[in-house]
């Protein structure tokens, strides 16, 4: 079984989102980046524990500059056999997607784990992108997944409930909560990633999308307090004021 | 020329989202000055596509193949790039099956994606369209570069308007083989009657601060009363006392509704990332420093086993008043 999982790097939740050149690029200076929560524990660590059970090999791919290496080390410091980084920034959802596919096209992986969305751009869309490019079945929002005989059995969210899918490999799986739990490395592990390959490849350009300029929503204004006493005021606020009820 | 919306339905009926998109989409085609054209696939009440109409839809395809009430992503794609392939846009509502679907048809039909619209576009130099990032701490402004546009809505960004119309329907065939449908259902758990979490325009929540599962009790009268669902924070599904596919925030589901109520919910800002974009939000909590008083618009200093019975009679009463 070959495993590939694209991981992303992102800004921790806590970071202060704020952009410099006239709003047109996201802020770095001081914010403290980690692996994608969903990639890193779910993706990452579903993959490995189906290695561990039936043997194979699991790759994590990412496109970024040299300085995203730390990151890469840290998947496999997890536990991730081999890596590689598409030498270039990220430019928008289908140009990471299409150099992962450009990689991966002829290597002959069995199955491609994304995770569900990255936490900076909320795109949910890498993993579909990289299964329409393929031509293979892509499920999305899955939170369980077992491989066996050429099929992959996938638990995914629908509205109101869960499904229960199958569908033939090699297959591209977007992966959210429930499918794994999270990994801490132990010294073993860090110590081995720093010896495990790690190949730098080449980036293509083409791009769909371009962010032209962000901004900020507008500020909330004051929280009005009401009276616990007072659950009348709140429903006559909900219905008059705010018109939600 | 047209701007597309692909609709679904949910036991014969279209789903809010897909009515969203439809309205969307014809809102867009007002910008654009164009045709708005709606697709639907598989099994589908024509009373229902006809009533696209009401919100600006002058026609519909439909390819009745029942084969498309199994979700197959890659066959919905093929079907909607062929049934599409005259279009300049195509919207479809970013909900569980959008996400699987959206980008699959950017890249068939090689035409930028928005993946999570959060307004209408405008048209100044160039094709632009927002979208929220960042878990709705900032919003970024794209321009799509592509001839063709793939625009998938984030559910709850617009208010529906109904007009007057009916939506002529045609039979169309969507050209895709039994051998385009890869996906075998193995079984389906609904979560039954409750109302869906990610479409709710009411949303009653609940965390750490109820104590224990056998308090829910409460919770569960006033979203029933309101016609809401429900929702948890993820220290209450971590335990077990909730199910996981209640869990909002950052790691779990991420909802926009017309009115969150959180009930003993500290406010922690990877819980925010899940419901910050709800248009208003209620805070009931002992504590009146809790950080979730700060991203609130109403909020209740008092203990929930006190407040929550007394909501749940004020609003009983404004509902026996009304009408
Ligand atoms: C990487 C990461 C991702 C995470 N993702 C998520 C996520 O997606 N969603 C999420 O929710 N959390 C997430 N968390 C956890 C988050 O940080 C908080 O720990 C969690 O949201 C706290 O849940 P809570 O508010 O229910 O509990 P607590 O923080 O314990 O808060 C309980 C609240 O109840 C109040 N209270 C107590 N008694 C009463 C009473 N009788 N009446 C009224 N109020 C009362 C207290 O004052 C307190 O404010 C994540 C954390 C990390 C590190
Ligand atoms: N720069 C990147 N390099 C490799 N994989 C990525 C990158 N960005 C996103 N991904 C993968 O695609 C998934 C979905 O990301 P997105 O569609 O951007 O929300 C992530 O969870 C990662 O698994």
């Amino acid at each position: 079984m070959k495993i590939l999982v694209p991981i992303s790097k992102v800004p921790d939740t806590t970071s202060k989102i704020a952009f410099t050149d006239g709003n047109t690029k996201f802020a770095t200076d001081n914010v403290t980046f980690i692996l994608n929560p969903t990639d890193e524990w779910y993706a990452l660590v579903r993959a490995l524990e189906i290695v561990e059970k039936d043997g194979g090999t699991v790759t994590v791919i990412h496109q970024g500059e040299a300085d995203s290496e730390q990151f890469i080390r840290k998947a496999l410091a997890v536990g991730a056999h081999d890596a590689v980084r598409i030498d270039a920034p990220a430019t928008d959802g289908y140009n990471v997607a299409l150099n992962i596919y450009e990689y991966a096209k002829d290597k002959g992986f069995d199955l491609i784990i994304t995770g569900k969305e990255t936490i900076d751009y909320n795109g949910f869309q890498i993993g579909g992108m990289i299964a329409e490019l393929m031509n293979v079945p892509f499920v999305t929002l899955a939170s369980s997944l077992e491989i066996s005989g050429g099929k992959a059995t996938v638990g995914r969210d629908i509205e109101g409930g869960k499904e229960i899918v199958e569908v033939p490999t090699p297959c591209v799986i977007s992966a959210q909560k429930g499918m794994a739990e999270q990994r801490i490395p132990n010294m073993k592990g860090i110590m081995s990633a720093r010896t495990k390959p790690l190949v730098v490849v080449p980036a293509v350009a083409e791009s769909f999308t371009n962010v032209k300029v962000y901004d900020m929503p507008a500020p909330k204004t004051a929280c009005k307090m009401i009276d616990p006493e007072n659950m009348d005021e709140l429903v006559n606020l909900l219905h008059v004021e705010a018109k939600v009820i | 020329m047209s701007v597309i919306a692909y609709i679904e339905s949910n036991d014969n009926k279209i789903k809010k989202s897909s009515l969203e998109a439809a309205y969307y989409a014809s809102e867009t085609a007002k910008i654009m000055e164009t045709e708005a054209i709606a697709v639907a696939l598989g099994t589908h009440d024509a009373s229902e596509l006809a009533n696209l109409g009401q919100l600006g839809i002058t026609k519909v395809l439909h390819d009745s193949n029942p084969k498309f009430d199994t979700f197959d992503s890659g066959a919905i794609t093929k079907a909607i790039a062929s049934i599409a392939s005259n279009s300049d846009v195509v919207v479809i509502s970013y909900n569980q099956n959008g996400k699987a679907i959206a980008p699959r048809v950017s890249v068939r039909m090689k035409a930028g994606l928005i993946p999570g619209a959060s307004a209408l576009p405008s048209l100044e130099g160039g094709f632009n369209v927002s979208k929220n990032v960042f878990s709705g701490k900032a919003i970024a402004h794209y321009q799509v570069n592509t001839a063709k546009k793939i625009i998938a809505l984030t559910p709850n960004t617009l208010q529906l308007i109904k007009g007057e119309g009916t939506a002529t329907i045609e039979s169309v065939s969507s050209g895709v083989s039994d051998a385009d449908f890869t996906t075998v259902i193995k079984g389906i758990e609904k979560t039954s009657g409750t109302v869906s979490l990610t479409e709710a325009e009411l949303v009653v929540s609940a965390g750490r601060g109820l104590k224990g599962p056998e308090n829910w009790g409460m919770i569960e009268e006033l979203a029933k009363d309101m016609g809401a669902a429900t929702a948890c924070s993820r220290a209450v599904s971590d335990v077990h006392w909730r199910p996981h596919h209640e869990h909002v925030g950052q790691t779990g589901f991420t909802v926009r509704p017309n009115l969150y109520i959180a009930v003993g919910i500290s406010g922690a800002i990877q819980h925010l990332a899940g419901v910050n974009g709800s248009k208003k939000i209620v805070v009931i909590n002992t504590d009146s420093e809790a950080p979730f008083f700060k991203a609130a618009d109403y909020g209740v200093v008092g203990d929930a086993f006190v407040v929550v019975p007394k909501l749940i009679e004020a609003y009983k009463k404004f509902k026996a008043n009304s009408y």
